[in-house]
């Protein structure tokens, strides 16, 4: 085989260059490739046939051949970007939508935490930052817990300051009530437990009242402490400290006055200073109007003994407070009926996202 | 309790203000409600001089009069009155004034063509008496330009406090001025009470029957007594309080029950027949009341009696028959004692409320019983003249002393105030305490009127309140070392996470009443006679909630008849299975009306919207079983929930025989016996009834075990009968190896054309996880054809071919 049987190698190229230019997807292009560079190729059948070829005729038409299939791959791997580049454009010229449209709202920014439940958190943060453990008892109590060991004589005035709900009379003459206060849970707790007692009892509450400021069910959290030296000073202490964060001021002025409770001796209202001049909103930590919050006292010593302990040896204090009043107080919420109507406005609008957990680190309303 | 400075002043002596006798008040425990200050309103109002008095020119009643304010030039006022003239006195008010008498605040008029800058003024203009028959005629000494009202000394205001049921003696005038004087503000003015003697027997005998709650009763006849209008200044102190004067000889009782605390009682002595006897009522006995309503008592109830009839309700209220009016001219004085529970018990039991009650079951002072007498005979003698008797008395006036043990630091170590020994002991005696020793532990008697004193901590709480709570230094309360404990028990966590994991749900948290109607409860299997409150407040709010779906679903329908009808809402709370205290369960229990979907609320153009369904309600009670640490994966689920759930979209989720809750369409029965409108789904989860999760040694988690060989999915489709669950087939697939098959999804469920009528095909996706090497063809087919035999075994499918 002479040189003089290879073809045109130049009007080849020119032939199999413009083929490629002129490809228009893919497969055009993966045909040329295989028409030309393939196993039968014509550019494979050129190249093969080096094989047959003298020393000399190769030095000539190796590099020529050589050439022509490393441009060739070249012009195809040029083409073949351009055709998936324009492929792509032509893809996303297609693929539109309307981003404007609007998505499903997180359902954990839908839902709501009603304030009593955000507030008895924030209660337990703060008190379990003292050191105080959470006690529950039951709503049907009967007259021992809920006012005999608390001191309350039978046909004590003070009893009718409670306006109790009782359920029916049994055959043995008792009945039992709806706890009128979450006091009964501190008996429980001393009943059951030696000192050293510190706990908190959040819970729901029944007065047979109702009118813009007193519903039939209501929130207390009391707050009890039994050990041999805790005294007023401490309980004093633990207030200023609990309405300081509670409120989330820097300083809180607190008014203590000397008080009347079956079961504390002493006791004392405790009124905290605020600012009451703007229409519907108050202001702690300022101002010159008082507000009555809780009320608290040592423990009665006869309290102490109806709870099986001695109160020479033993003594402490308590206090307690509405749960709903002073969430209405903190979050300016005019109305105490709307926290047992349910109705979604109102919880959408004063109820806490699930994942606002109150916590002392990050602030408890953050 | 209401009383004026200056009634105070009659009891306490010294220069001291209102505001410092409401600071001190508030200090020593008697909580200020009001200052009433009639004075401060009343500052506009001055005295004039009536320099002319001409008629209208344009009116034949009016008068143009030239007013001297004392302020200069003469002031032209036109005046109504009938007694405005020349050369009188009376009161004044320029432009700009406001009128309490008639609620507007004067301007310069123009009254029929002549101009009036300012006005002349009735009593009643001002609010101090009902006279509005003309101006005020003030006499001719009144100071010209001086204010009316300090001119007329009723610079006086009233406080309004708060007494504490254990402090009766602060009920009367003369106990707040003994605290007030020990607190600091002005010295007590205690007179003497001096005996009046009698001048003859009383004629009436009194007899106290054996089981009559009644220690001592005293009595006197004072004859001869000329009763009508009390004076003015008695008439104007009971006025000021709030009180009705009546008549002198009541007027006189009245104002010993405010002002010593001492509620008394007269007779027309003409209207009292024979003697009298305290004794028990006999049931139905009646009383014409003084209030003019007819009572009807039992034998519960103590009663003043004479021979004919029931005179007088111990303790609470007189008899309208035996009373005394202007026409009296004999009258009986009883100063009695009574047992406080029992005149609390009648007072609520006729729903009767007096300012004797309201003392009297307080317990007053048994030792000013006489003393309390004697003040009244003065004062009716002084008032209405007569001769009284000498006092008969019957029972005895009680002793109270007694002693008690003060151990001096006990104030320092129950309450943190350091007081030295003698202030405290100072404090004690001004307060009427008597105390015997002068350091460690002393000896100290209470008052008389002191009956609240029990014991040392009683007497802390004096020392205490009177020397301040001010003194009291807030003490820093250490955080003991074994607080570092959590201080939530299991329930409680649960409680917390419950609630936030369905809110995150989208889902709305109500806190809805622990109480339900009757019918509602019975619905949802409560109603028990033991849980239905003797006084409910309403007929809706009458029993013991066994559920906190009625509640809610009555929520739902209420925020649907607002317009929200597509409503998620939860509550974790109480229910009552019984009246003990181990019958109440902890419940978190959700509940979706119809849109209100998990993944969003209403239609929406992502997707056809689609009521909600029973798989709403298992997703969302899942969730919550999950957060609360239940065994999900091992939980059974079971087709019986109770009936207030629809029988065949419901079921409940177990761990054996342990039912820990259900979920579920509600039952269309309900909704119509509850007259609310669906699609409602629900569930309830006890949270009491999850196991108490393990306790773990330690926080490590059990080391990652990852495979290093590829996972195989398979999928079988099955035909089986309708009645087969789903979760059966499930359970057969998982069974054939529980170390190689992790996990197996239904992500089909077929019935229709194609299938049986009777059959469905359920399609499953099952996970095989080699660990020790890669499967085979082989070994995958094994595990295949046996998932294919087991489920047949079991369940009666076949392959769909």
């Amino acid at each position: 085989m002479s040189v003089a049987a290879l073809p045109d190698l130049a009007a080849l190229e020119a032939a199999l260059t413009a083929d490629i230019a002129a490809a228009g997807d893919e497969a055009a292009l993966e045909a040329l490739r295989v028409a030309a560079l393939g196993k039968k190729g014509s550019v494979s059948e050129l190249l093969k046939s080096l094989g047959g070829m003298s020393p000399e005729e190769r030095k000539t038409a190796g590099p020529a051949i050589n050439g022509l299939r490393d441009r060739l791959n070249a012009a195809l791997a040029e083409r073949r970007t351009a055709l998936k580049a324009a492929a792509l454009a032509r893809r996303l010229e297609t693929e539109r939508v309307d981003v404007t449209l609007p998505v499903r709202e997180a359902p954990a920014e839908t839902g709501r935490v009603h304030p009593i439940s955000q507030v008895i958190d924030e209660l337990t943060a703060i008190f379990a930052d003292m050191g105080f453990a959470v006690a529950e008892g039951p709503d049907i109590e009967d007259d021992f817990h809920n006012f005999t060991a608390l001191n309350f004589p039978e046909g004590h005035p003070a009893r009718e300051m409670h306006d109790t709900f009782y359920l029916p009379t049994r055959e043995d003459g008792s009945r039992l009530v709806l706890r009128t206060h979450t006091s009964p849970v501190q008996v429980r707790t001393m009943l059951a437990n030696k000192p050293p007692i510190r706990v908190i009892c959040p819970g729901r509450t029944y007065r047979s009242d109702s009118d813009q400021t007193h519903t039939p069910m209501f929130h207390q959290v009391e707050g009890l402490v039994i050990d041999k030296g805790s005294h007023l000073g401490h309980l004093k202490w633990i207030l200023q400290e609990f309405c300081k964060a509670f409120f989330e001021v820097e300083n809180v002025t607190m008014r203590f006055r000397p008080s009347f409770f079956p079961f504390t001796e002493p006791s004392m209202e405790v009124d905290i200073q605020c600012d009451r001049s703007r229409p519907g909103e108050i202001r702690f930590g300022e101002g010159n109007d008082w507000l009555e919050i809780l009320g608290c006292g040592m423990v009665h010593p006869n309290v102490i003994r109806n709870c099986g302990l001695d109160p020479d040896e033993y003594q402490g204090f308590a206090w307690g407070m509405g749960i709903d009043r002073i969430a209405m107080l903190k979050y300016g919420m005019p109305d105490l009926r709307a926290f047992f109507e349910a109705d979604v406005r109102w919880l959408q609008h004063y109820g806490f996202r699930p994942l606002d957990f109150p916590t002392l680190a990050g602030g408890l309303s953050n | 309790m209401k009383f004026t400075l200056s009634w105070l002043r009659e009891h306490l002596a010294g220069d001291y203000t209102l505001d410092d006798v409401t600071g001190a008040l508030n200090r020593i425990g008697f909580e200020v409600e009001g200052v009433e200050d009639k004075a401060g309103k009343l500052k506009g109002f001055t005295i004039a001089y009536v320099v002319s008095a001409e008629k209208h020119p344009n009116a034949d009643k009016l008068r143009v009069c030239m007013v001297d304010t004392g302020a200069g030039e003469p002031v032209q006022v036109v005046c109504g009155a009938p007694n405005a003239r020349t050369g009188m006195k009376s009161v004044f008010s320029p432009p700009g004034t406001y009128i309490p008498g008639k609620d507007i605040t004067l301007g310069i008029g123009s009254i029929r063509g002549v101009e009036s800058r300012g006005m002349l003024c009735s009593a009643a203009e001002l609010q101090l008496s009902e006279d509005h028959d003309g101006i005020i005629d003030l006499p001719a000494d009144a100071p010209v330009g001086a204010t009316y009202v300090d001119w007329i000394g009723l610079d006086d205001p009233v406080v309004e406090i708060a007494v504490t049921p254990n402090r009766a003696d602060g009920l009367g005038i003369h106990g707040l001025a003994r605290d007030l004087a020990a607190a600091g503000v002005g010295t007590l003015i205690d007179k003497a009470i001096l005996p009046v003697a009698g001048a003859f027997p009383c004629p009436v005998k009194v007899t106290i029957a054996d089981d009559a709650p009644c220690p001592a009763f005293a009595l006197r006849l004072i004859r001869g007594v000329k009763n009508g209008p009390s004076p003015d200044w008695l008439q104007a102190k009971l006025r000021a309080i709030g009180l009705r004067p009546i008549n002198a000889l009541v007027d006189v009782t009245n104002l010993l029950t405010f002002d010593q605390n001492r509620p008394l009682h007269v007779f027309d002595a003409s209207k009292v027949h024979g003697d009298l006897v305290v004794r028990r009522a006999r049931d139905g006995e009646t009383l014409l009341a003084l209030d003019g309503k007819s009572y009807t008592l039992d034998a519960s109830m103590c009663v003043i009696a004479d021979d004919k009839a029931v005179e007088s309700l111990a303790g609470v209220m007189g008899g309208e028959e035996s009373g005394c009016d202007e026409a009296t001219t004999d009258v009986l004085v009883e100063s009695a004692l009574w047992e406080p529970i029992n005149i609390a018990q009648t007072g609520r039991k006729l729903g009767l409320n007096s300012d004797a009650r309201f003392r009297f079951e307080r317990g007053i002072d048994p030792a000013f019983t006489l003393p309390g007498l004697e003040l009244a005979t003065k004062l009716i003698l002084d008032l209405c003249g007569g001769e009284p008797s000498e006092v008969v008395l019957a029972g005895a006036i009680p002793d109270t002393t007694r002693t008690i043990p003060f151990p001096l630091s006990l104030t320092e170590k129950l309450a943190g105030l350091v007081a030295d020994d003698a202030e405290q002991i100072e404090v004690l005696g001004k307060l009427g305490f008597k105390v015997a020793g002068s350091s460690g532990t002393v000896e100290v008697v209470p008052p008389s009127w002191r009956g609240d004193i029990e014991g040392k901590a009683d007497l802390v709480e004096e020392v205490v309140r009177i020397i301040g709570l001010d003194r009291v230094p807030a003490t820093p309360f250490p955080r003991d070392e074994t607080a570092r404990q959590p201080v939530l028990t299991t329930l409680q966590i649960r409680t917390r996470k419950a609630k936030r994991m369905l809110a995150t749900r989208g889902m709305v948290e109500a806190v809805t009443w622990s109480f339900v109607a009757k019918a509602s409860a019975e619905l949802f299997g409560g109603g028990q006679p033991e849980l239905a409150l003797a006084n409910p407040i309403a007929s809706d709010l009458s029993d013991m909630r066994p559920s906190l779906l009625p509640g809610l679903i009555r929520s739902a329908q209420a925020n649907a008849d607002r317009g929200t009808g597509d409503v998620a809402l939860f509550e974790v709370g109480q229910v009552f299975k019984g009246d003990r205290p181990q019958d109440q369960f902890i419940c978190a229990t959700g509940l979706r009306r119809a849109f209100a979907k998990p993944a969003g609320t209403g239609r929406h153009w992502s997707a056809k919207a689609a009521p909600v369904d029973a798989f709403d309600a298992k997703a969302d009670a899942l969730a919550v079983l999950a957060a609360c640490g239940a065994p999900v994966a091992n939980l059974q689920i079971s087709t019986d929930a109770p009936s207030w759930f629809h029988p065949g979209r419901s079921g409940s989720f177990r761990l054996g025989a342990n039912v820990m809750g259900h979920f579920g369409e509600l039952h269309p029965a309900l909704l119509e016996a509850l007259d609310v409108e669906g699609p409602l789904v629900g569930f309830e989860i006890v949270l009491d009834r999850i196991p108490e999760p393990k306790a773990k040694a330690t926080r490590v988690k059990p080391l990652l075990d990852l495979s290093p060989f590829q996972p195989v999915e398979r999928d079988f489709a099955f035909v089986v009968a309708r009645s087969v669950a789903a979760g059966d087939i499930v359970k057969a697939v998982a069974g054939v190896d529980r170390k190689l098959i992790v996990a197996v999804n239904v992500f089909d469920v077929y019935e229709g054309p194609g299938i049986d009528a009777d059959k469905k095909s359920v399609a499953l996706s099952v996970t095989l996880q080699p660990r020790e090497k890669t499967l085979t063809d082989a070994e995958i087919e094994a595990v295949a054809g046996k998932i294919v035999a087991d489920v047949a075994k079991k369940t009666g499918a076949t392959l769909r071919g």
